[in-house]
């Protein structure tokens, strides 16, 4: 079994495995908060996505757009937490 | 040698990712989910990318790698404490098993400021607050 063959039969099905379990607590997640923790590990699998696909497609100019994600689901879950602390105070 | 290398590297890393997703899906707490979801998902993603640092014989991949690495284990922490710190704010009730809630009490609603020991003696003595603990498994499912 090459290399290639495990990311596209074993690693890359597991990741797209988890993005649809997290998917299913984005949707149901009885709090706020839950669906912003959800938000944010589908970023950070995304990276762990984008990662594989670099190397399966040779394109290292992929990582550039795992950089931004990172970036944003930071930026994306402190904005979220500073406005919800701020809702309650009304 | 190095294929075997990276292969038991991803596959560590896509199953804490795995791993990650069946908590913050399984855990009966938001609490619980937080601190599942945040310490594996950082290990699975850097080993993820340690594997194309190590494939890439190009200084530009390692580069990137190690910068994206870096900067998740340094926000993730953050915004972990960010979110559950608004979380406990807003009310969010805790698992029904839950022994003890230290924080219960400890915060004035009004200021969102931590109080410091004699205030936490007085406010024993004198305050009966409800606890955020939940009564049913329903309330946090």
């Amino acid at each position: 079994m090459t290399l290639e063959a495990y990311f596209d039969y074993f690693i890359l099905p597991i990741l797209t495995i988890s993005v649809i379990l997290v998917f299913i607590r984005l949707i149901k997640g009885p709090k706020v908060v839950d669906r912003v923790v959800a938000l944010d590990l589908i970023i950070t699998i995304g990276i762990g996505i984008i990662t594989i696909f670099t190397i399966r497609s040779n394109q290292i100019v992929l990582l550039d757009v795992a950089i931004m994600l990172a970036l944003i689901a930071f930026l994306g879950t402190v904005a979220f937490s500073f406005y919800i602390e701020k809702r309650e105070d009304d | 040698m190095i294929d075997i290398l990276i292969g038991i590297l991803s596959t560590i890393g896509a199953l804490s990712i795995f791993f990650a997703s069946l908590g913050i899906l399984r855990m009966p707490d938001f609490y619980l989910r937080l601190s599942v979801t945040v310490k594996a998902a950082t290990l699975g993603v850097g080993l993820l990318l340690l594997c194309a640092a190590i494939i890439f014989p190009d200084i530009s991949v390692s580069t990137k790698a190690i910068a994206i690495t870096f900067f998740l284990i340094i926000t993730s922490p953050i915004a972990a404490h960010m979110i559950g710190r608004a979380a406990y704010f807003t009310g969010t009730p805790l698992w029904k098993g839950t022994i003890i809630d230290e924080l219960n009490g400890m915060y004035d609603k009004e200021t969102h400021e931590l109080k410091n020991e004699k205030q936490i003696n007085m406010a024993e003595i004198c305050g009966d607050e409800p606890d955020q603990i939940a009564d049913t498994e329903e309330e946090t499912k």
